[in-house]
């Protein structure tokens, strides 16, 4: 390590880390965009074209861009906005209203917040006036007397745009898709959604107007393609500030290369991959099941034998008791002889982690020993969590492994 | 009662010498001065041209101050009419805008009007007598004197800004600066009249008795009361059953037309019409004589009509003006004057000539369209007796004109357009492209900028108007609003709905630069397959059009209401078919075809509540905002009461199912009114579903809905074809084979041309990025490919290998449980027992969980909400098949 360290002469090791920390949070929390959508050329540059012609031409159009989480579908809009904008007929003309379903859960939050975008004449300041009938009324006033050769185009990003279709009536799915089909102020309308049914979810009358293009972003990459995408990605830039740290980086990444870079280890090794890979996947409840007292872990497994006996069927605690004194009456010993209004307790204390649940249909009226419940843990994770938990009596670990109680 | 004070003072008014000389052109005999002699008092007070005068208002403590330009009469020597040029009071500037001025007003202080918005001819008669108008500097202070008939002026007033005035404008000897374009001597009729313009009074006039008929009432209208009252009913039934005699041959001379649809126009138009005219009459009469004799002060309107009979003797005052005889012209005149103003406005005193050419117009139009208004009601609200005989005599031949053109004129051209059309698809192949035939897009788009142009007008134009209203600034200001915008004219393609200026004007910023314009014949094909570009018609629609058309003109002519149900699936061209007739007949209402009429349209998607109808409608007729109960009690009393020139109403309610409510009130109301009997509402009710009535409605709304249905079919392949070469009118773009599928696969999906239009134009964007000239099969495959396909079998194939895994596992956990339904733990055991099959490492439940999600997300599974963890239960959202077909491939 110590001689790494002399042979880096230009710069301080800690430094290099700081740097190589900051470019890839840049990367991966902040949406960096990448200099170029790589495998999605052909909806690229369908999309630059649709928005083009928009800006440029006065064309009014509709596009949904479909895909699964994670698939870049912001990433290939905002690419393509950034392609535009450094284009100056564009830039100066494009008005752009960004929504998103999570955020305008109802039509009334949205036109305000269109309104507020486009920075209408009702709007002081950020605050639009008037009532949702008198926004919708002014909106629509304002797009019907814009036309196609001398208004300001208007793009409409709808993130989310599956949570639009659930408005009452889809009145703003309408009313945008009809002004992008006649002959009023250019509009384009852009949805990102990850479902694959939308056209379903959008009524009729409001089908019929959207013009039913739709860009598929599915990932087609094979894996020694993914594997170039991840180096890509881990890879330090050409003009890092010292070449020599920057090329044995690059070495490692390729070697195969997260986190847990510090100074002590400064590249990333499969281990740390893997390490990563087993807390990001890992398993809360399993998890909480480590925390349990030892009468609660006991409570679980009886449930988890009651599950195995009845086949999924629902339980309630006197049965889960029952199934723990034949347990206990087998080791004869009374170290687990625990008095009813305990057991009742750490019963209750499974349902407020939500491991247990009442069953469906399940009354709150009934007493508390009978009313019905259902395990929410599978199998494996109690077999799993069991092999973890911190001293657990062995004749509990055997009594979980038997097939039978 | 200020009333009868001022009926007994009866002025007598003559002229004083000879003619000056005659007019020929305008047919008026020009005077030189005018005595005025009040009844019973020896001495007579002399107006002449130059001097100030007051003229009667509607404020009798206020009346008018003007200057007489010049005095004259018509071809019969009975109508007196003087041109002056108005002074405004500090009373009738709109209060904000006195602000303007700077420092307090003088009280006896007034204004030389420069604006063009008040007619600058009045009726003699309405001269009260001469007063003084001095001119001050603008520095100098008011003399301090009490004599009310001395004014002041400092400043010039355009309805905009306040302005030093020239003491020459207010010599006497100047001829007028400015003036109604028809009514000064200087200025002949436009030299080349517009088509169906001016051009038209130069037709000899029909029958001169009964213009002679209807021009004689001014002259006896200062005859005592019961006198004139019957004179004038006299004239007015002469002349009106002459016209309605003319009508009724006009209209049985094309009887096949209107009886298209077997609708609710009665059998024998004629002889119902006669009653009805005669009961109208009748009641009239007794009506007048019933209120002049109770002359009680909570109506002194009604009082004031009576008493003062109208010059317009062919319009029945009153409320029971019902049958249709008085077509207004106001688009006609509107043009007329558009033609015409530029010579009047070159000497116009404003500096901003240019920019205020387009606002100019529409004030005059505006002018007249309220001119119009008032003289057809009430003599007080007669701009003291501002009427121009030529206008009176010009409208009575235009109608007269108008009954013996065929009324089906403009139905035929657009038919005659539609056979053209097709004529052009025939011997397509024979010639190439033609130039001119190409052209129709760009003229479609200067059209509507001038649309724009009289938009952006409006707006200014309500400023001016302020002026105006303050004239006339009494009592019952509403109701008068309320026909004084009702009385508007016939809008191009439904009304832009008013605004007071001080509100915010809805609209999008202007571009930077211009749009560019299509290059190439692909981007010239794709932007006429827009689905927004308006095609010159609509072909395949040719019989739902003559049906409406006629069911509406019908409606129009008589003066009736209805309603008509117009179903259809999505994008078989039901709004677009409906709008295109209401501009046709708009197109005849201007030519005068048919009576005007106005057009309003709503829409159910267009509102937030089905309730916010009534207010939309309401607005849209008359500019009034309102909540929408009061909306509605408005609506209520305007289409159940009898009100004077009350202009049938048509109303297109686009997406009725939207208004549909618990208890139906919207739907009700808007199939009642039509059956009221002076509504004069028309109502056209577009839905998708066929047997919405049957369904949704219930009974009481379904009866008033009637029977008149239509329903537009969904396209054949052969239509949507021909719509697409239509549209492309002649550009070749497209190969046949190409154009064939795209119909027959739309065709067979739904046909819906929005959809067809939308693969054509997608099929261009893919041809161009292919490099062809022409598009082909391949690039129309491509692009149906695209639109059709599902995206299913593409998302199973590119999902990752756990979640390709997950889907195999259900589908195993469904064989083996013959249900389609399982828990998430179940399909979890048959996903690991499948991965070590594959030899993968069994997953966790975190990660089985996660895969099951994003397949969820996507929509291929559905689950139940993700807080049951482990006992959601997963279903398939695709067909099995279609997903072991998808992994199959793999």
């Amino acid at each position: 390590m110590s001689k790494r360290k002399a042979k880096d002469a230009h710069l301080p090791i800690g430094e290099c880390i700081n740097q190589v920390h900051q470019i890839l949070r840049k990367r991966f929390c902040h949406q960096q965009l990448p200099d170029k959508p790589e495998g999605v050329e052909a909806q690229h540059k369908h999309l630059a074209e649709l928005l083009k012609r928009t800006a440029v031409h006065g064309e009014s159009n509709s596009v949904l861009i479909v895909g699964p989480r994670g698939s870049g579908k912001t990433m290939l809009l905002r690419s393509v906005l950034r392609e535009l904008s450094q284009e100056t007929e564009v830039q100066k003309n494009l008005l752009q209203v960004h929504l998103n379903g999570l955020l305008q859960t109802d039509d009334r939050i949205a036109l305000k917040e269109i309104t507020r975008q486009l920075q209408l004449e009702n709007v002081v300041g950020d605050r639009v006036f008037g009532s949702f009938a008198e926004n919708l009324t002014f909106l629509l006033d304002a797009l019907k007397k814009g036309d196609r050769s001398s208004s300001r185009p208007v793009l409409f990003v709808l993130d989310e745009f599956d949570l639009f279709a659930c408005h009452k009536n889809q009145t703003l799915l309408y009313n945008l898709f009809d002004v992008a089909q006649s002959a009023q102020a250019p509009v384009a309308v852009v949805g990102l959604t990850c479902r694959l049914d939308v056209l379903e979810l959008l009524e009729k009358r409001v089908k019929s107007r959207f013009s039913h293009r739709q860009i598929h972003l599915l990932s087609k990459l094979t894996f020694p393609q993914y594997l170039e995408r991840v180096r890509d990605q881990l890879s330090l830039p050409d003009d890092f500030l010292d070449g020599k740290f920057a090329q044995e980086w690059n070495a490692a990444v390729t070697m195969l290369c997260l986190s847990r870079v510090s100074v002590a280890r400064p590249s990333i090794t499969p281990a740390d991959l893997l390490d990563a890979s087993r807390l990001c996947l890992a398993d809360a409840n399993a998890n909480m099941l480590h925390g349990l007292s030892i009468l609660e872990l006991c409570l679980i497994i009886a449930m988890k034998h009651l599950n195995d006996v009845y086949e999924g069927e629902p339980f309630n605690l006197q049965m889960v008791h029952n199934e723990f004194k034949k347990f206990l009456q087998r080791k004869s010993n009374s170290m687990y002889n625990f008095e009813q209004p305990v057991i009742m307790k750490a019963f209750e204390h499974l349902q407020q982690l939500e491991l247990i649940r009442p069953a469906d249909g399940a009354s709150a009226k009934t007493q508390r020993e009978f009313q019905l419940m259902r395990l929410m843990l599978d199998h494996g994770q109690i077999m799993e969590a069991l092999q973890k938990y911190p001293q657990c009596p062995t004749d509990v670990k055997q009594w979980a492994m038997s097939a039978f109680a | 009662m200020k009333y009868f004070t001022r009926l007994r003072v009866r002025r007598i008014y003559e002229w004083r010498g000879a003619a000056l000389g005659f007019n020929r052109k305008l047919q008026t005999y020009e005077y030189g001065s005018l005595s005025i002699r009040v009844e019973g008092l020896p001495h007579s007070t002399v107006i002449s041209a130059g001097q100030h005068i007051l003229i009667e208002g509607d404020d009798d403590d206020n009346p008018y101050v003007a200057r007489v330009v010049r005095l004259f009469a018509d071809e019969s020597g009975a109508q007196k009419k003087a041109v002056v040029q108005w002074y405004v009071r500090v009373s009738e500037v709109p209060p904000g805008k006195l602000k303007l001025l700077g420092r307090n007003p003088h009280p006896q202080e007034v204004f030389f009007y420069e604006g063009r918005s008040c007619e600058d001819e009045v009726n003699a008669e309405s001269v009260l007598r001469p007063v003084q108008v001095r001119h001050l500097d603008a520095a100098a202070p008011f003399p301090v004197s009490e004599d009310g008939d001395i004014f002041y002026v400092k400043l010039s007033w355009d309805s905009r800004t306040f302005r030093p005035v020239d003491p020459s404008l207010l010599d006497a000897s100047r001829p007028p600066c400015r003036s109604l374009p028809l009514s000064p001597p200087s200025s002949p009729p436009a030299a080349a009249p517009a088509p169906g313009g001016p051009a038209r009074r130069a037709l000899p006039t029909p029958d001169p008795a009964v213009m002679r008929g209807a021009m004689a009432t001014p002259a006896s209208s200062r005859k005592p009361g019961a006198e004139a009252e019957s004179l004038h009913s006299l004239t007015k039934l002469s002349a009106s059953k002459c016209l309605s005699a003319k009508r009724r041959s006009a209209t049985c001379r094309t009887p096949g037309v209107r009886k298209k649809l077997q609708l609710s126009s009665p059998d024998d138009p004629a002889a119902l019409r006669d009653d009805v005219l005669q009961q109208l009459l009748e009641a009239e009469l007794e009506k007048g004589r019933r209120s002049a004799a109770a002359a009680s002060p909570s109506e002194p309107l009604r009082i004031t009509h009576s008493l003062t009979p109208l010059r317009r003797t062919s319009r029945t005052p009153g409320r029971h003006d019902d049958f249709p005889l008085t077509p207004c012209s106001v688009r006609r005149r509107e043009s007329q004057s558009e033609t015409d103003s530029p010579p009047a406005g070159d000497d116009l005193s404003s500096p901003q000539l240019e920019s205020s050419s387009s606002r100019r117009r529409v004030a005059l139009r505006r002018n007249h369209a309220t001119f119009r208004e008032t003289t057809s009601t009430k003599r007080k609200e007669v701009q003291t007796g501002t009427e121009p005989v030529l206008e009176v005599l010009d409208e009575e031949e235009e109608k007269n004109c108008a009954l013996r053109i065929p009324r089906r004129q403009s139905a035929l051209k657009v038919s005659s357009r539609i056979r053209k059309q097709l004529n052009l698809l025939d011997d397509r192949l024979s010639s190439d492209e033609d130039e001119e035939e190409e052209e129709f897009v760009p003229s479609r788009k200067e059209l509507q900028s001038d649309e724009e142009e009289d938009d952006e007008g409006d707006e200014e134009e309500d400023e001016e108007l302020k002026v105006k209203k303050s004239r006339r600034s009494s009592s019952s200001a509403a109701s008068r609003t309320k026909q004084k915008t009702s009385a508007r004219t016939p809008r191009k393609a439904g009304p832009k709905t008013p605004r007071t200026h001080h509100h915010a004007t809805p609209s999008i910023p202007n571009r930077a630069q211009p749009a560019r314009r299509p290059g190439n014949i692909l981007e010239e094909a794709r932007a006429r397959l827009h689905v927004s570009a308006v095609p010159e018609s609509l072909p395949c629609r040719e019989q739902e059009f003559q049906d409406i058309y006629s069911f509406v003109e019908s409606k129009v002519l008589d003066g009736t209401g209805g309603c008509m149900y117009v179903s259809g699936v999505p994008g078989t061209g039901k709004t677009a078919t409906v709008q295109e007739v209401m501009r046709c007949l708009q197109h005849a209402a201007e030519q005068d075809e048919i009576p005007p009429f106005v057009f309003i349209q709503i829409n159910g998607m267009k509102m937030t509540d089905p309730h916010q109808a009534y207010a939309q409608i309401l607005q849209k007729l008359t500019g009034q905002k309102a909540t929408a109960d009061h909306a509605a009690a408005l609506l209520e009393k305007r289409f159940s009461h009898p009100a004077p020139r009350k202009e049938t109403t048509v109303l297109l309610v686009d997406e009725l199912d939207l208004l549909w409510t618990r208890k139906q009130n919207v739907m009700y109301n808007l199939f009642d009114w039509p059956t009221r009997r002076h509504a004069r509402l028309v109502v056209l009710a577009i839905a998708n579903t066929m047997d919405l009535p049957e369904r949704i409605l219930i009974n009481r709304v379904a009866s008033r809905l009637g029977l008149t249905r239509m329903s537009f079919q969904p396209y054949s392949f052969k239509q949507l074809q021909q719509i697409v070469t239509s549209r492309l009118n002649k550009l070749k773009a497209f190969e046949d084979d190409a154009l064939q599928i795209v119909s027959r696969k739309v065709a067979a999906l739904s046909g819906d041309a929005r959809r067809c239009l939308d693969i054509c134009r997608r099929a261009t964007e893919i041809c161009e990025r292919s490099a062809a000239q022409l598009v082909g099969m391949s690039h129309v495959m491509q692009a149906l490919d695209e639109m059709f396909s599902s995206p299913y079998i593409a998302a199973i194939r590119s999902a990752s290998t756990q979640e390709q895994l997950f889907l195999r596992a259900v589908i195993a956990e469904f064989r083996r449980l013959g249900l389609e339904e399982a828990t998430f733990q179940q399909v979890l055991v048959q996903h690991q027992a499948l991965c070590r099959v594959e030899g993968l490492q069994p997953v966790g439940v975190s990660e089985g969980l996660a895969a099951c999600r994003r397949l969820g997300a996507c929509r291929l599974l559905l689950l139940e909400p993700s807080r049951l963890g482990v006992l959601q239960r997963v279903r398939l959202n695709v067909s099995q098949d279609d997903v072991l077909f998808a992994l199959k491939a793999d």
